[in-house]
């Protein structure tokens, strides 16, 4: 496999920041209570990530080693900022719901860890590709249990499309089961945990199956009795 | 032929569950007796979620159905939470309830003896933060409701929603006293006149202490048995009466007696059949001394200064959290070594 093929497996599957190397679980956990809170949340990570992995490339032999982490760090803070003001600027009533959480994408360890794990070794192009493949993979986690959670607790698909799309995107807003009367464990914190725990033990599953079929000879057809 | 000792007591998880269901039939029989035959339906009801959900999950996690099925836990677990729930909650709460006590508390962490959580507090928990309206409408016992419901009105109302024509939710539901007591209190009434309220009975609620009696009644059974020892429901019971004891000598204006803490709501139940649960709770004596002291301290706390009219569900699942370090901290010492 190539290169890029292999970085592109990595995020999305193998080492998935979400269901594997659990890193960044705060936003993960806090602003998934639906899906397009997950998938806004999701891509400003993966923008915030794609940028910095590529502009910690390039100086990566010029900073020195025992104050790189301050360096990243500031190299971060500087694009989150750029996203931050921006999704202010253009999706503000999104902006007002996920709050703390923008900002907050600088302390999320899964940017430092790619930014320390991958870029500060590699050039810019395959660093690029993986930080915004790695902000991919935690985008579908995000997303998929925004969407549990949303389906569970609210009985509704894509509630809240209208702080990103406009007040016309609410006609687009599903309520599956008219009259649910919520479920709201589901929105709330314990079941941001219950949920992630489904998506490990499923993607696990997943893998379980896929290493068995890849390692166990075919079975004979065993005779009748 | 038998080899010596001969004096063996042949006990087994089955043996074990069926006498818990035992000791719970008096405070069952109570129950029908003040709040109407609704709680059979309900148990009923959570008995057979119980079972076939157990069967259902141990097929998924391809272990052996009917020893499992068998030894009975599940079926305590449906009825711990039946018992807990408000009669005349609707099925699907029921349901909802249990199968998330079974398969996620129970069967997710590995089945019997492996739960780190009480399965039914669990669910309980659950449906409570999930459901508060639901969870915290409590019909009105017998002698005080303003109509009556038959077993196939209460049944209707379980499954339906629906009323016998001319009675109104208001007629058939009454606050509990812990939640009374709370409310009047914040509105600057003190305890003694908040208590002559006519739903207040002899200790506890009116009716319902003499469930919580006969939770005692059977509790005592299960000690008898030698099902449970004594630490957890002295401990618990000595330590909630003490501290409930303790702010009532120190303002009897606002804090309530220990006596009525002692018959209120799921205090009885907690000592005897919930806090007692074997996988879950510690092993070392002074373990259960600690952890049934904790869960004590818990509870009178929410029913003091909590948002949650009682606070046992909570108590129990925080002081579940406390067992492996209860449990580390109380070892016995071992005979013949040193400590």
């Amino acid at each position: 496999m190539s290169q890029y093929g292999e970085i592109v497996e990595n995020g999305l599957w193998k080492q998935n920041p979400g269901v594997v190397q659990l890193l960044g679980l705060c936003p993960t956990l806090a602003v998934t209570s639906t899906a397009v809170n997950g998938l806004s949340l999701g891509i400003a990570t993966s923008l915030v990530m794609a940028l910095s992995n590529a502009s910690v490339s390039p100086v990566r032999k010029l900073v020195p080693d025992e104050i790189r982490i301050p360096v990243f760090i500031l190299i971060i803070a500087a694009l989150v900022t750029v996203v931050d003001l921006t999704m202010n600027a253009y999706f503000h009533p999104l902006y007002n719901v996920l709050g703390i959480f923008i900002p907050l994408i600088v302390t999320n360890c899964i940017v430092l860890a790619r930014v320390e794990a991958f870029a500060a070794k590699n050039p810019v192009t395959p660093s690029a590709l993986d930080g915004f493949v790695m902000g991919l993979g935690l985008t579908f986690v995000l997303t998929l249990l925004g969407a549990m959670r949303e389906f569970v607790g609210k009985g509704t698909v894509l509630s809240g499309l209208d702080l990103v799309f406009g007040p016309e995107a609410k006609a687009l807003v599903w309520q599956v089961i008219p009259d649910y009367p919520g479920f709201l464990l589901a929105i709330l914190p314990p079941g941001a945990f219950i949920g992630l725990g489904l998506l490990i033990a499923g993607r696990n599953w997943v893998e379980q199956r896929r290493t068995a079929a890849q390692t166990v000879p075919p079975l004979v057809p065993s005779p009748s009795h | 032929m038998t080899r010596s000792p001969y004096l063996v007591e042949k006990t087994s998880v089955s043996i074990v569950m069926l006498k818990v269901l035992l000791a719970l039939i008096p405070g069952v029989i109570a129950y029908v007796w003040v709040f109407g035959t609704g709680i059979l339906i309900t148990l009923a009801l959570a008995t057979v979620t119980a079972i076939v959900s157990e069967a259902l999950v141990l097929k998924l996690r391809q272990r052996p159905v009917m020893p499992f099925l068998l030894d009975g836990s599940a079926v305590v677990t449906a009825w711990l939470l039946a018992l807990s729930l408000p009669p005349l909650a609707p099925w699907w709460l029921i349901v909802l309830g249990t199968l998330f006590a079974i398969v996620v508390a129970k069967q997710l962490y590995g089945g019997l003896g492996y739960n780190p959580f009480n399965p039914a507090m669990v669910g309980y928990a659950v449906l409570l933060i999930s459901f508060p309206v639901l969870m915290t409408q409590w019909p009105a016992p017998g002698v005080l409701a303003g109509a009556h419901l038959g077993f196939m009105d209460q049944l209707a109302y379980i499954f339906g929603r629906h009323l016998p024509a001319g009675v109104t939710l208001d007629a058939i539901s009454s606050a509990t006293p812990l939640d009374y007591l709370k409310t009047q209190l914040t509105l600057q009434h003190q305890v003694a006149d908040i208590t002559q309220s006519s739903i207040f009975g002899f200790m506890g609620a009116k009716g319902g202490e003499f469930v919580t009696a006969a939770y005692l009644l059977g509790g005592l059974y299960m000690w008898q048995q030698r099902i449970i020892t004594w630490h957890i429901p002295v401990a618990f019971l000595g330590t909630l009466a003490l501290m409930a004891g303790i702010f009532h000598l120190f303002d009897a204006t606002q804090y309530a007696s220990p006596q009525f803490h002692l018959f209120s709501r799921a205090a009885m139940l907690c000592a005897f059949f919930i806090a007692t649960d074997p996988v879950s709770g510690p092993t070392t004596p002074n373990g259960k001394l600690i952890f049934a002291a904790g869960i004590a301290i818990i509870t009178l706390m929410i029913r003091q200064y909590g948002g949650y009219p009682d606070g046992v569900a909570f108590a129990v699942l925080l002081m579940n959290l406390c067992v492996p370090l209860i449990d580390m901290y109380t070892q016995p010492r071992v005979f013949g070594h040193d400590k």
